[in-house]
């Protein structure tokens, strides 16, 4: 976390220290360290249930923290209710009020803190949301989106040190939520103020934020750029819950230098020491990961013509499915069933049918090394499920509605 | 399809063109809405309809019992009862205002808290809230004449405390007494009428998502500012029809003061009560509910004006 802090200009960072929470015997969120710097829009991702809402809420001072101090700049809030803290909120269900209309839904905050004059300010504020005709109008006569950027105007009109966003666009459908993405980026670069982004969808936290947060069982997996967190993911949780990765159990062959050689299924793949936890031995095991994009495809055929120095694995085509701009194969290797491959649809090769016997290769800079001892599926939709089971199971489904506090 | 729609329309049918059958089921089907309002307008027609008639030509007749009542347009009762009650009616009026705004002030607190705080004990008191109707109003209300009996723990209390005499001097109540003063009848419709002010407002104050609180909250207003600018506008339907639903009975209501008050409380209900039962002037009844009913349809109509919860609902 120190990365992140020394990259802020300093002074109104948001800084959490130690902050937790716990309901009963359930850990919503476990003691946690974060600074979100000034002025960045940061992401805090997870599936529902990873208590990145409770991290909010305790923002927001809508949920006491069991332990732990929230500061803004210098300034420690953790004490003070939400109607005295510089923060505003966009809420999931957006939480306009019916009563009012979208003028004075905008105005709520300014009219609370004793602002006379709040026409301008509530004028420029519409028009910087594209609402200026809609003034006279009630929440409910507006469709989704619009009603999505009366609560953004209605937050931001009140300059907050932080704004918060709680799952946003979580009730838009999915075209709508992409312009809206690119909307609320371009509202965040013109006024400067830091975001703090809940979400549990991935591609939504990459897409516009500047560092991203991967928080699994109320704990922060990893903190980083997203291209960072993408390319070297330091959990497998974090490797399957952003994009998908074909991890391969392997043993160690042999461990010096810049570069690690391991085997499985008898074939030898290398991988830069560096993109590695730090203890790896000759004899141990490792987890290697790789990118279905990264992989390319080559007839067994035409094995020959794949270039020296590349990773191998000779497998045979299981299923595949063509999406438009690619297609995505499964293939079965010895040691490694079910591996991941999306090539891109230039030159498709018509021999690349199920059944087919093929060769799979790739730069071994772009294979990354994960510690053996975690599971392979932690972040994947089987492992949520199987964790899902287990909560309930144990009777805390409760706990997990109100940490979450995103039960439908 | 169309015979099974309609049984009892195919065998009585010629067979014909197809499409005959199919414009009969249709018609049928139209008809449909009124078989079912059917009930509720002869019940309507039956029960207060043809009653109202009555009533109004019972309102314009004169004679007595004895030698027989007949209509003769005779619209002057309507003022000399008007001109004999006039008191009764103002009294009338400004017991079930404040038992209604009595009833508002209790009921709110109790229904806020059954919509917003009460949890898992909210089913349970809901039903300690309806829990009185398992008995009969009346015995209710003669319960309350001992509870305000003279010498009884609570007048002693309020006696004590020197409540009394603030209220004596007030004219609420007599001296050390509160049984049979307009006091007691207040005390007495509030009690009443309680269920059917908090019913409503829990209904409505329900509905008001709690995420609209903390959005409040969120946006620098404090608890109070929130209850005022947020929480009870929301409210405010349930407010009108809880108010309506304890104002209209209330001030009709002669059995609160029959039994807690003394012939200086009369209502303009009792007065009916007595035109109809005692004095068996049956006109001077009749006029008397009419003019009751105008001035509480006149009350009503302004009052839900002025509250303009039309788009709220």
């Amino acid at each position: 976390m120190t990365e992140t802090a020394s990259t802020s200009r300093g002074g109104g960072d948001v800084r959490l220290t130690g902050i937790s929470k716990t309901y009963g015997s359930f850990h919503a969120v476990r003691p946690l360290e974060l600074t979100v710097p000034e002025g960045s829009f940061f992401a805090l991702l997870g599936a529902s249930g990873c208590g990145k809402t409770t991290t909010l809420r305790m923002i927001a001072g809508l949920e006491e923290p069991t332990t732990g101090s929230v500061l803004l700049g210098d300034r420690d809030v953790t004490a003070l209710p939400p109607y005295k803290r510089p923060v505003n909120t966009v809420f999931q269900s957006y939480a306009l009020f019916p009563h009012l209309d979208i003028y004075e839904n905008v105005a709520f905050g300014l009219r609370r803190r004793g602002v006379k004059s709040v026409k301008k300010q509530v004028g420029d504020m519409l028009d910087l949301v594209q609402l200026g005709d809609f003034a006279r109008r009630r929440p409910h006569q507006l469709s989704g989106g619009q009603q999505q950027r009366v609560a953004v105007a209605r937050a931001l009109i009140n300059h907050p040190r932080v704004l918060l966003l709680d799952e946003p666009l979580g009730a838009l459908d999915l075209k709508l939520r992409r312009q809206m993405q690119l909307e609320l980026k371009r509202i965040q670069t013109e006024v400067g103020i830091t975001f703090i982004h809940v979400t549990h969808d991935q591609e939504e936290a990459m897409t516009m934020a500047d560092t991203v947060a991967v928080m699994n069982a109320g704990r922060v997996e990893q903190l980083g750029s997203p291209a960072d967190l993408y390319e070297n993911p330091d959990t497998t949780f974090v490797a399957n819950f952003l994009g998908t990765s074909n991890l391969i159990g392997t043993e160690v062959a042999e461990a010096h230098g810049d570069d690690i050689t391991v085997t499985v299924g008898g074939t030898a793949l290398r991988l830069p020491a560096a993109r590695c936890p730090a203890p790896v031995r000759g004899g141990g095991t490792l987890l290697v990961g790789v990118r279905p994009e990264k992989i390319s495809l080559t007839h067994a055929d035409d094995a020959a013509t794949v270039p020296e120095g590349r990773n191998r694995i000779s497998g045979r085509i299981a299923d595949s499915s063509f999406i438009g701009v690619s297609t995505q194969y499964v293939i079965d290797a010895p040691g490694c069933p079910g591996l991941e491959v999306y090539a891109q649809n230039i030159e498709r090769d018509g021999r690349l049918a199920p059944g087919a016997e093929v060769v799979l290769h790739w730069n071994p800079a772009h294979t990354f090394g994960l510690d053996a001892g975690q599971s392979p599926l932690a972040g994947t939709p089987d492992a949520a499920d199987a964790a899902t089971a287990a909560t309930a199971a144990a009777g805390t489904e409760k706990a997990v509605a109100a940490a979450g506090g995103e039960a439908p | 399809m169309t015979a099974a729609e309609a049984p009892p329309a195919a065998p009585a049918s010629p067979p014909g063109p197809p499409e005959h059958p199919v414009r009969k089921a249709s018609a049928r089907r139209r008809l449909v809405p009124y078989w079912l309002l059917l009930p509720g307008i002869l019940w309507l027609l039956v029960f207060f309809a043809l009653p109202m008639v009555y009533q109004a030509s019972t309102s314009v007749q004169t004679g007595s019992l004895e030698e027989g009542f007949q209509v003769t347009w005779h619209f002057a009762t309507y003022g000399d009862a008007l001109r004999e009650y006039y008191p009764q009616f103002v009294r009338s009026l400004l017991y079930a205002g404040t038992a209604t705004a009595l009833c508002l002030l209790l009921g709110y607190p109790l229904a806020y808290l059954l919509a917003f705080k009460a949890g898992r004990w909210r089913h349970l008191l809901l039903v300690l809230v309806i829990a009185p109707f398992f008995t009969s109003f009346l015995i209710r209300t003669l319960a309350w004449k001992t509870i305000l009996a003279d010498g009884g723990p609570v007048v002693s209390v309020l006696n004590s405390l020197h409540v009394l005499d603030v209220t004596s001097w007030l004219g609420w109540t007599e001296g050390s007494r509160v049984l049979a003063t307009p006091m007691a009848v207040v005390c007495g419709l509030t009690y009443n009428f309680l269920p059917f002010m908090i019913l409503p407002l829990y209904t409505s104050l329900e509905r008001v998502d709690g995420r609209l609180h903390e959005a409040a909250g969120d946006l620098y207003a404090r608890p109070w500012t929130t209850f005022r600018t947020v929480t009870f506008p929301l409210s405010m339907p349930g407010v009108v029809s809880g108010t309506l639903l304890t104002f209209i009975p209330a001030s009709g209501d002669y059995v609160n003061a029959e039994l807690l008050g003394s012939t200086d409380t009369k209502m303009v209900g009792s007065v009916i009560q007595t035109q109809f039962l005692r004095v068996l002037d049956y006109p001077t009844a009749a006029a008397l509910s009419f003019i009751l009913m105008a001035v509480v349809l006149i009350t009503v109509t302004v009052y839900i004006r002025r509250a303009g919860t039309e788009d709220l609902v």
